[in-house]
């Protein structure tokens, strides 16, 4: 079995491709597509490439923030001096996706629409409050918080003939700082047991002015604890608060058991990541 | 929308659809015909008997399939044919001169015993190469964290990063020194 193959070189065009057929897929860097096609999860009748699309490529400073095309290999936004000054976090944590080969082969757009709530974009790019820039049937276009992306394991609010353009990554305000953290107990280019990105501010007398929490890895998607941020705004973040963030972690999560561990030992380690991943931004 | 995990229907499997692949792979052109759902890996093994390129995981995580794609290290079996059409592609067969002598590399992981069975030696040396173009001296962590990904399940382990310290100590002292292969235009950085 194989399937039609078509590489359009505008969006218009990719999206009539796509648009009312469930069996045709679009094809990126094709990592993800790879991977479950080999397994025989996906059996398309048509891949669209978007490779010839240029309105996806490029990253950029733009007023408004910080614009990285849909077609923007892993390995591209980590080393992007962009990027670098923009968000240090995010060229941080793009740095340390699998390996080298994976970076620069995979895409931020199709990592996005892939959909795995053990991978790393979704995980800093919600901290950061991203947003997606999606393109519809019809010359539509919408806008989606990384956030609000995600409906279960592989799944996304996306439907048919819509495609991701690109993210926006809002600027951030002045004194805010940001994290990524995996915690990987057997390899370092394995999926992450659990990570967690945090993005804070501190008013002028050191109590949260903002806050931001999303993990990865013990979901069906990649889960921000909106309780432990909203304890975390106008308090001071000592350790007793810490604490207390960190239990009301446990209590957001929803992980699986899996050989990255126990639900039980996931739930712990959300737990103890959040608090140093706080721990490492206000000190 | 919830994603399809299910056959298409009216697609009849006997009847593969062909697509025209040109291009160029160790300095040679190439223009194939393949089903469009084959890896750059069946077409570097099956079609142009470069057997070099090893199957090992089949889901990128191993290394023994890397290959040199317009420049840059990936995996040849997480790699769809149709997006390799027009690229320029070096496998482990490339990296020797045209006489047959070996690179830098290759000579190093001989001489510091950089491999045991095999299986993962051609994947291991085109993976340092890759490192070596862009970093032509890397720390111990830059090389550990670049071979990373590049599995040697005898563990030789030891003699690898030798070998390739070794090709970056050589690089320190002549800085123009050849590392193998043709050196293919790397993408831009955005």
């Amino acid at each position: 079995m194989s399937f039609d193959y078509a590489e359009p070189t505008s969006v218009a065009e990719a999206i009539a491709l796509l648009d009312g057929d469930e069996d045709s897929v679009a094809l990126a860097g094709g990592t993800a597509f790879s991977l479950l096609y080999r397994q025989g999860l996906i059996r398309p009748r048509r891949v669209v490439g978007l490779r010839r699309l240029g309105d996806l490529q490029g990253i950029q400073a733009r007023d408004d923030g910080l614009w990285i095309g849909a077609l923007a290999t892993h390995r591209s936004i980590e080393r992007s001096a962009v990027v670098r000054a923009a968000h240090p976090s995010l060229a941080d944590a793009f740095a340390t996706i699998a390996t080298v080969r994976i970076r620069n082969q995979a895409t931020v757009g199709g990592n996005l629409a892939h959909a795995d709530p053990a991978q790393d974009p979704p995980v800093i790019l919600s901290a950061l409050a991203a947003v997606v820039h999606v393109a519809g049937p019809g010359g539509t276009r919408r806008t989606v918080p990384v956030d609000e992306l995600f409906v279960d394991y592989l799944a996304t609010v996306l439907e048919p003939g819509e495609l991701i353009v690109g993210i926006l990554v809002p600027p951030a305000e002045a004194g805010t700082r940001s994290g990524y953290h995996k915690y990987l107990p057997r390899s370092a280019d394995d999926y992450a047991t659990v990570s967690v990105a945090v993005s804070v501010r501190l008013d002028d007398v050191g109590l949260v002015a903002a806050a931001r929490i999303a993990l990865g890895g013990v979901g069906s998607t990649p889960i921000r604890p909106l309780a432990a941020e909203a304890a975390l705004i106008g308090a001071r973040p000592d350790q007793p608060r810490l604490g207390e963030v960190a239990a009301m972690v446990r209590d957001a999560v929803d992980p699986l058991d899996d050989s990255r561990g126990s639900a039980a030992y996931k739930r712990e380690m959300a737990a103890v990541w959040v608090r140093r991943a706080l721990e490492g931004v206000v000190g | 929308m919830e994603r399809v995990f299910r056959a298409a229907e009216g697609v009849d499997p006997a009847a593969p659809v062909p697509f025209r692949l040109s291009l160029t792979v160790n300095g040679h052109a190439a223009v194939v015909d393949v089903a469009a759902d084959r890896f750059l890996v069946d077409v570097l093994r099956d079609d142009l008997g470069l057997v070099g390129t090893k199957l090992g995981c089949e889901v990128g995580v191993c290394g023994l399939c890397a290959v040199i794609v317009d420049g840059e290290l990936e995996s040849a079996c997480l790699m769809p044919a149709v997006l390799v059409d027009g690229a320029v592609i070096e496998t482990v067969e490339g990296l020797a001169g045209p006489g047959g002598e070996l690179s830098r590399v290759q000579e190093a992981f001989i001489r510091h015993g950089g491999f045991q069975c095999g299986i993962c030696t051609p994947g291991q040396i085109v993976t340092a190469t890759s490192l070596l173009r862009e970093q032509p001296r890397p720390t111990e962590a830059e090389m550990a964290s670049w071979m990373m990904g590049s599995l040697c399940r005898c563990t030789g382990y030891e003699g690898i990063a030798r070998a390739i310290m070794a090709v970056a100590a050589d690089r320190a002292a002549d800085p123009a020194l050849d590392v193998g292969g043709d050196v293919a235009a790397v993408r831009p950085d955005a």
